[in-house]
């Protein structure tokens, strides 16, 4: 593990979760650091998402605490918290009764931004994003699976939080607009520098995005690697991971951050 | 044709009669949707009460209609006045279609949408009323419909308490055995059911387009 730096953005101290008989979450402890994108990389039911909610109080730990800018995040207003994190998800989510313009306005709206700030927003968004502005009056429905999750992406950012939460967020798209989002979500980080958590169960993803790599299987944080670290590593879970993935990873590793 | 004959030498009472039945209807669909539509919202978000809000709702659907007017009667304030009774009975009547529709409407909302909302900050009130219940409102809608064409139906009944409305054509015309006086409150009673059908129909088709 890495010393930790300064003051983690986002901590776990041990935090565990459970439902009814069920124990999803044990013993976690993490950090993260500022600016960095820590991927959370695990297969299905590991715990990965459990752990992304926790950070915005969407679940709420059984025991132990989570940490958000230095604060125990069940100390304060959980809506105040949920407006300061962004939060993008597979399922996109967005409000199908809504313009894309509304969609990503709704939270300045809503916390009072005037007017013409908001609408200066939502147009440096659609660019950030790659999306044309004239798409600021469409439906979702009119857009494709891409655009959608560009707009979901714009959305999460339009208040211009800190942090960022994504829970698979390219794990629905087809192969060729994944890529194009993962690039882009290197050069948005590059210039933004948000503390992004990131889920995934794709280990090129997490090699390309990730500043570290924590591992998750069963509930539990196995380790937390940087990319060229998680390659050469001799954990058995590491090594079964990057095993099952195959040859021409070290290609993929993310050069941009850590 | 007698049936014609016969409305137009009662115009006025025909159309006294479809007034009251329009009041009869329209004050107890109001009552019902200002009782069912939150009783639906919170039962969507408290599931816990779900299953015995709308086995209730249910129950009531269930009682015979002329029985239902018939334990009313001796009940204080009500059986003082027959329309009140009237109104009650069909304010209970609607209940269902109308809780209902609102329930199953919420729980249609695409999960990943709402949870989309909670995440992003959006408190739980406001999540009601900018996603919840715009994205159901088409559903809640034809609850409505529904609640309204039955009561229209229904409605006819209550003149067997001497409530008023077209039922008393009808009543009135069993009684004499003429099938024009019969028809007389029939056929504006169907046709009230199919415009009110009409009107609402468009009504929710407008907002599910938007």
């Amino acid at each position: 593990m890495q010393s930790p730096v300064a003051n983690p953005v986002v901590e776990f101290r041990n935090v565990a979760y459970r439902i009814g008989d069920t124990q999803v979450l044990s013993g976690v402890d993490l950090q993260v650091q500022l600016g960095e994108t820590l991927v959370l990389l695990g297969r299905s039911g590991s715990g990965k998402t459990t752990t992304l909610k926790l950070v915005n109080r969407l679940l709420s730990p059984t025991a132990g605490e989570v940490r958000v800018r230095g604060v125990p995040n069940a100390s304060g207003d959980v809506i105040r918290l949920r407006r300061s994190i962004g939060y993008v998800i597979q399922d996109i989510g967005l409000f199908p009764h809504f313009t894309v313009e509304r969609n990503i306005s709704l939270v300045p709206k809503i916390v009072g931004w005037p007017e013409e700030r908001i609408r200066a927003r939502v147009r440096e968004l659609l660019q950030l994003t790659g999306l044309a502005p004239d798409m600021a009056s469409r439906y979702p429905h009119q857009l494709s699976g891409g655009q959608q999750q560009r707009v979901g992406v714009a959305r999460a950012l339009a208040a211009d939080p800190e942090i960022l939460l994504m829970d698979e967020p390219f794990g629905a798209l087809d192969p060729l607009t994944r890529d194009d989002l993962q690039r882009e979500f290197l050069s948005l980080q590059q210039r933004l520098r948000k503390t992004v958590v990131f889920v995934t169960h794709d280990l090129r993803e997490a090699l390309r995005l990730g500043s570290r790599i924590a591992l998750m299987e069963a509930g539990r944080l196995v380790t937390v690697l940087t990319p060229r670290e998680f390659l050469r590593s001799t954990d058995p879970w590491a090594s079964a991971y990057v095993r099952a993935f195959g040859d021409g990873l070290e290609s993929a590793v993310n050069r941009g951050t850590s | 044709m007698s049936f014609f004959r016969f409305i137009l030498q009662n115009q006025r009472q025909v159309l006294e009669l479809t007034l009251e039945h329009l009041w009869l209807v329209g004050l107890s669909t109001l009552l019902a949707a200002l009782i069912g539509i939150p009783l639906g919202i919170l039962i969507s978000h408290r599931t816990r009460l779900d299953k015995a809000v709308l086995a209730g709702a249910n129950i009531i659907q269930t009682i015979p209609s002329l029985a239902l007017f018939g334990f009313l009667l001796p009940v204080p304030w009500l059986g003082e006045r027959a329309d009140r009774l009237a109104i009650l009975a069909l304010t209970l009547y609607a209940l269902l279609p109308i809780i209902r529709n609102t329930y199953t409407g919420i729980r249609g909302v695409d999960p990943a949408v709402v949870e989309a909302g909670r995440g992003m900050g959006l408190t739980e009130s406001q999540l009601l009323f900018q996603v919840e219940l715009p994205l159901a409102v088409s559903v809640i809608l034809s609850g409505v419909r529904v609640a309204v064409v039955i009561s229209v139906g229904l409605a006819t009944i209550a003149a067997a308490i001497g409530a008023g409305g077209l039922g008393e054509f009808i009543f009135r015309g069993l009684a004499m055995v003429d099938d024009s006086v019969i028809l007389a409150g029939a056929i504006p009673a169907a046709i009230l059911a199919l415009g009110a059908d009409l009107a609402l129909g468009w009504l929710e088709r407008r907002w599910r387009a938007r």
